[in-house]
């Protein structure tokens, strides 16, 4: 797993080496698609923090359910 | 009277609860104020649990979101464990939770307090992350952290009584790729420290001197467990306003489970205010390292489990969902709301933990176990 962990680091890293240089290659006006309340990745949290809880009381698998990103930090 | 709880304590719950109350959308915007009530039930296995979930979220002074959210879970239990070495039960858990969103420039902070208690386990879940906008906000990077405390006893015996420690670490990254194309990837691990089996299972054994061939004993867990859990998602914008979903988690911990998840979903809105979303779940483990369904005998190795959630087993959950928005002029001080219906079927196969419940067969010659579960989610959101 320690393959993983680096794997998610690295990646934070390299996103954050990037820095400013990177230019947006999709414009704050052509974002209406992702700004669709049916592109969210938890459209509704009840919901999904009441599902996540079902599955993680009958499964031995836990953690990163949530979605990524947006100050999320959800497990 | 021995008890045998069905479902895991609500330790990690206290924990999910800080998802449900952190932002979920992008850094540089706080969260809608938002006000979801939420009835859900759970119907499998001879187990029925259902209950209320109230989630409220309000910004204020323009850079802050508070949010609060209230869950019960009231459980009624004849599951297999319970049919097999205990008696059914009743019992009620409740759970309080508290988070604050703080928004400056393209970062946020968030901090999160949740506990939950029921007649033989108590948790606090303390919780803080950071996310920060990248790239012309393409690109949102988070980090979080849990602490959880519980505090584990036993119905029935005072003298019991033990702790768990819980970390969790999380890393997530949202990045927007095209105009339809948007990927999510979360990284998470998970140290426990402390009492980690369920103070009422058993294991069983063979004993010739017992009519039924076998005998149980208490079971033993290590008392640390570190898992990794690393997740996948796209969500892609069709072309006649519809979203697909994919999903794929990968999983692996010191107790030697491995799992993948692999997920598929589909989101639709007909007009008229309707959307339905249709999706499939598949999920895949392989056993702990200590786990068997029968020992060859008493006290067999320093650590033994008998319990089903850390056996090799599959389960497939099919989903239908309709969601009706309402108020859609708004009314007072609501700017609108939708009316939801979310009904999941869960199919659970065990490859490696059998029903005892049939008589006069040889210890090992059981039939399989499996079940069938129904959970039910009906809630209204009104956002303000």
């Amino acid at each position: 797993m320690k393959v993983l962990k680096f794997a998610g680091f690295g990646l934070l890293l390299a996103v954050a080496a990037a820095g400013c240089a990177v230019e947006p290659w999709v414009k704050p006006y052509e974002r209406d698609h992702i700004a669709d309340p049916i592109m969210s990745f938890d459209r509704d949290p009840v919901s999904s923090a009441y599902i996540h809880h079902v599955y993680e009381a009958r499964e031995g698998a836990r953690g990163a359910t949530g979605s990524a990103g947006g100050g999320c930090g959800c497990n | 009277m021995l008890r045998c709880p069905a479902i895991r304590p609500l330790g990690q719950l206290a924990l999910i609860a800080f998802s449900l109350l952190s932002n979920t959308a992008v850094a540089g915007v706080l969260p809608e104020d938002r006000a979801d009530v939420l009835y859900h039930s759970y119907d499998g296995g001879g187990v029925t649990i259902d209950g209320p979930s109230i989630l409220v979220r309000k910004q204020f002074a323009g850079k802050f979101s508070a949010s609060a959210n209230y869950y019960i879970d009231n459980v009624s239990s004849a599951s297999i464990d319970v049919v097999t070495t205990a008696s059914p039960y009743e019992e009620e858990r409740t759970q309080y939770s508290l988070g604050l969103d703080y928004l400056r420039d393209r970062w946020m902070l968030n901090l999160g307090f949740a506990s939950s208690t029921e007649n033989d386990f108590d948790a606090e879940t303390f919780s803080i992350g950071v996310s920060q906008d990248l790239f012309g906000d393409l690109t949102t990077v988070s980090l979080g952290y849990s602490l959880g405390d519980d505090i584990v006893t036993r119905r029935g015996d005072a003298s019991f009584s033990d702790t768990i420690k819980r970390q969790h670490y999380r890393v997530g990254l949202s990045q927007i790729l095209t105009q339809n194309l948007v990927l999510g990837f979360s990284f998470e691990t998970i140290t426990d420290e402390g009492f980690l089996n369920n103070p009422y299972r058993s294991v069983r054994y063979l004993d010739d001197s017992s009519p039924a061939g076998y005998s149980y004993e208490p079971e033993i867990y290590p008392r640390t467990r570190t898992s990794d859990a690393a997740a996948i998602r796209l969500r892609y914008y069709l072309p006649y306003r519809a979203a697909l979903h994919w999903e794929y988690r990968t999983y692996t911990d010191t107790w030697d489970i491995v799992s993948d998840t692999f997920e598929m979903g589909y989101t639709h809105p007909l007009g008229d205010g309707f959307t339905i979303e249709a999706r499939v779940r598949g999920y895949a483990q392989g056993s702990a390292e200590f786990y068997r369904d029968l020992f060859p005998y008493e006290r067999y190795a320093n650590f033994i489990a008998r319990d089903k959630e850390l056996s090799n087993f599959s389960s497939t959950t099919l989903r239908l969902g309709v969601s009706y928005e309402i108020l859609g002029d708004g009314w007072r001080f609501i700017e609108r709301g939708s009316v939801n219906f979310v009904w999941d079927h869960i199919f659970f196969d065990y490859k490696d933990f059998r029903d005892l419940r049939p008589s006069g067969l040889a210890p090992g010659t059981e039939p399989l176990y499996g079940f069938d579960a129904d959970v039910v989610q009906i809630f209204v959101s009104f956002w303000l």
